[in-house]
């Protein structure tokens, strides 16, 4: 198992060396640099006030003097200025994380305690009106866009409430708190839950016609604990693997419901810093998000562990 | 005795009830002016920006030497007031311009403002000083200006090369906030320090800005407003829904479309809402360097193709304006009058004369109905570029022209027009003042890092020389007149049209006035108030 762990920890350092270049080298092939935007959006360009501005950011070095320098910087923790606010990278992004980690976490909350339940009983109730019902609830999950749906929310708030449920630095009361995060989290957990309760469904299917569930029931085991005790037990693990990858995949959907709720989050704020083409923040962001992204791939692989007792690490 | 002292005691209550009350209609004080941003601006400094984006919430912030009134909605000469000065003069045969300062001013960090002040700023403009702007690019506007001298404390001078009776104009922008010595560029740009009503508390990017009033404003009794908030939403239907809901007391100013205006007041009934010229054209930029628009019959052909009223129809609902380079009257002071507009050729209303004239000069240059010329409209990735662009491209196909669309990102726009990488472009100009100097020179003049297209006519440049010089405002009038035809004739940059937007507030914000000829120049928000 040690053995394992070190093996594991030294593909994780690996591959992130290996995204921290495809990130740096992918920002550069992108057309455009700040000084061209600060020079676009002021409509004139001065060769010599450009050069002052790129020997000031530091964007005139060879591209691998700028890799060690971001590099080098990541790793001591000093991350920079944004070049566009002028101010610490870090004091940038650090404020705008909490607020992407509630609304990811709430959303992927929404997407496993109503897909799994769902899934359950949609596979239970195999061919009923109840799991056709359900089925539609999932497709149409699959296939409204979180952006749309956010939309049509905030319009038929306003127009059936006469409010709207955007985002609230200071909440006065623990409902307008609730409020800021749980529309949008359901608005972008909606779709991650209908991928839940799909495959909860067809992974309980699969595990309730293997034959130690008929040796459940004909000891006179009750369906509940049939279903969530020993079928749901075994059913879970592919449900596990597609929450871990959804997580990573939220990022996606959270910009966009992060422009539709106006919900100052790390999501939004690296699409704007991609717009600027803003180094210091799009490189130290999307490496923070390809470390959380590796850490929970690594965690996922020890949950199965945990709830599949047949896994077992060894050298 | 007793009848005294009872008389006495109605007098008291009402002289104290007479200063604690308001009339109805009079300006209340208090509250804060809660207003979405469209945008996250790059920085704080209005002198390193060219975008409203900056104007609407920092010029609260300064103030200038002088300035268009704020409640009057046509910037012009005859409208200009002090600010910073208490008074100016031009002297030395209209080639010096000396303002008298106001006394007893301070920055909002409590340090005095002086005439070093405004000396810094305006060396710091012209490049001459040893601190230095990131970016600057209203230097041009300053070409004509010398120096900029103290005497003492509280007077200072523009000493010009010639007469230029627009300097005046130019000092009065949203875009001309005096600066002060002891703040580097760098700190304006993150936290700006001015004179104005309001001092800045805290931009954060993506997010908030957020002014609180400046208790010892040199205007006693101003500002109205306690503080003014702006929350940045970029998402457009966000942010008028939650206009509509009443999370703002005003939408961003000129931010809703005439299409969206419909839906902000069949939602919102109460809701004020004001349609105003933004001063922005939407022209054509033509690579006349380059074939096949270096065939003047081509340029010519493609300008007389345009149907401007198809344009304002489809994009505005008949609510914009047709004109040259300058804004038209009725709320342009400087645009051609219609008769002598419409002599130009493609401003005719008879639009099938003028494309068959148009067919005949694309059949002149080899062009026909078994020939179609092939070209790329080339426009910025933008809806406000976008959707003219389309029009434009069907337009040109009436004309054997068969236009693709090539849609650019902001960051690589720029650069590509520079480097003429373009044949056809569709492009939107601003004008931050309503006066042909900053027009004509920055858009037309021979090298002038905006004029696009290199169009270059030293005969036209000595006009824009005479009509700068012109002090008296018919002669130059008929002048600039003259020029614009010549533009619109030359094909340099064919103009469009002239867009309008919309802004909306709540009911009970009193005293908002939208400039009607520039985007750029009213938002002090000084004589803003609430009445709730």
């Amino acid at each position: 198992m040690f053995a394992y762990l070190v093996r594991r920890l030294f593909l994780m350092l690996v591959t992130l060396f290996g995204i921290s270049i495809v990130i740096f080298f992918l920002l550069r092939i992108v057309p455009g640099n700040i000084v061209d935007i600060l020079f676009a959006a002021a409509g004139y360009v001065d060769p010599a006030d450009k050069a002052n501005l790129e020997k000031e950011l530091g964007i005139d070095q060879p591209l691998i003097v700028q890799y060690w320098h971001w590099i080098s910087g990541f790793l001591r923790g000093d991350f920079g200025y944004s070049y566009v606010s002028e101010k610490p990278a870090l004091q940038e992004i650090l404020p705008r994380i909490p607020i992407t980690a509630r609304l990811a976490g709430l959303a992927l909350l929404f997407s496993a305690s109503i897909g799994i339940p769902l899934g359950v009983i949609s596979a239970v109730k195999q061919g009923t009106k109840l799991d056709y019902a359900l089925r539609v609830v999932s497709l149409s999950g699959l296939s409204l866009p979180s952006f749309w749906l956010g939309l049509l929310i905030l319009t038929a708030s306003v127009a059936m409430f006469g409010q709207m449920p955007i985002f609230n630095p200071n909440p006065q009361t623990w409902l307008e708190a609730f409020a800021t995060y749980a529309v949008p989290a359901a608005a972008v957990g909606f779709r991650s839950a209908a991928l839940t309760m799909r495959i909860t469904r067809s992974s309980m299917l699969e595990v309730l016609r293997q034959d130690y569930i008929r040796t459940a029931r004909a000891k006179g085991a009750s369906d509940a604990a049939v279903n969530y005790h020993h079928a749901l037990k075994n059913a879970i693990l592919p449900v596990i693997t597609v929450i871990g990858i959804e997580a990573a995949f939220l990022i996606g959907g959270l910009i966009v419901t992060e422009t539709v709720f106006n919900i100052p989050g790390v999501a939004r704020f690296l699409v704007e810093a991609i717009r600027w083409r803003d180094y210091p923040i799009v490189q130290n962001l999307v490496m923070l998000i390809a470390v959380v992204v590796v850490f929970a791939n690594f965690t996922v692989d020890m949950l199965y562990a945990v709830f599949d007792p047949r896994i077992r690490y060894t050298d | 005795m007793r009848s005294v002292w009872a008389l006495a005691a109605v007098a008291a209550l009402s002289v104290l009830t007479a200063s604690t009350t308001t009339r109805a209609g009079e300006p209340k004080q208090g509250g804060i002016l809660r207003m979405y941003h469209r945008d996250s601006p790059g920085n704080a400094s209005i002198h390193e920006g060219a975008t409203y984006s900056l104007n609407v919430p920092f010029m609260p912030v300064f103030n200038n030497l002088v300035i268009y009134k704020q409640d009057e909605p046509q910037n012009s000469l005859n409208n200009i007031v002090p600010e910073l000065a208490e008074s100016w003069a031009w002297v030395n045969d209209n080639k010096t311009l000396t303002f008298k300062l106001r006394q007893g001013v301070k920055w909002h960090d409590g340090k005095p403002f002086t005439a070093a002040d405004v000396k810094c700023t305006f060396d710091m403009l012209m490049g001459k000083s040893q601190q230095k702007f990131r970016q600057n690019p209203r230097k041009a506007w300053y070409n004509e200006v010398n120096d900029v001298a103290t005497n003492g404390d509280f007077e200072v001078s523009f000493n010009l090369k010639r007469p230029q009776p627009s300097l005046l104009a130019l000092l009065a922008s949203g875009y001309t906030p005096v600066y002060p010595c002891h703040v580097s560029p760098g700190d304006m740009r993150t936290h700006p320090i001015g004179t104005g009503p309001f001092k800045f508390v805290d931009f954060k990017a993506n997010e908030s800005i957020k002014l609180t009033r400046n208790p010892d404003y040199w205007r006693k009794g101003r500002p109205y407003l306690d503080g003014i908030e702006f929350t940045i939403i970029q998402n457009r239907s966000t942010a008028i829904l939650a206009f509509v809901a009443g999370k703002f007391d005003m939408t961003f100013p000129t931010h809703i479309t005439i299409p969206l205006l419909k839906d902000v007041k069949s939602q919102a009934s109460n809701a004020i809402c004001v349609v105003e010229p933004t001063n922005v054209s939407t022209n054509i930029i033509v690579n006349s360097t380059a074939p096949p628009f270096d065939n003047v019959d081509i340029r010519r052909a493609m300008a007389l193709a345009l149907d401007r009223k198809a344009f304002v129809s489809i994009l505005f609902e008949g609510q914009a304006d047709i004109g040259g380079t300058m804004l038209p009257p009725p709320h342009g002071l400087w645009g051609m009058p219609k008769d002598m507009l419409e002599s130009i050729p493609g401003y005719g209303p008879d639009v099938n004369a003028n494309r068959e004239e148009a067919k005949k000069l694309m059949q002149k240059a080899g062009y026909g109905p078994d020939k179609h010329l092939p070209v790329k409209v080339s426009t910025r990735n933008l809806a406000e570029y976008r959707d003219p662009a389309v029009i434009l491209i069907d337009q040109l196909k009436s004309i054997y022209i068969d236009g693709e669309l090539d849609v650019v990102e902001t960051a690589n726009w720029f650069p590509k027009v520079a480097r003429k990488d373009y044949m056809l472009g569709l492009n939107l100009t601003g004008n931050a003042v309503d006066d042909p100097d900053q027009s004509f020179y920055e858009n037309y003049s021979c090298g002038s890092e905006r004029n696009y297209t290199n169009y270059c006519n030293k005969e036209i440049e000595k006009l824009f020389d005479a009509q700068s010089q012109e002090t008296n405002i018919d002669k130059r009038k008929k002048l600039v007149w003259e020029i614009d035809k010549k533009l619109q004739e030359d094909v340099a940059r064919p103009i469009i049209f002239h867009a309008r937007a919309g802004t909306c507030w709540q009911p009970y914000v009193k005293g908002v006035t939208v400039m009607s000829n520039s985007s750029y120049n009213g938002y002090r928000y000084e004589d803003v108030w609430m009445d709730k």
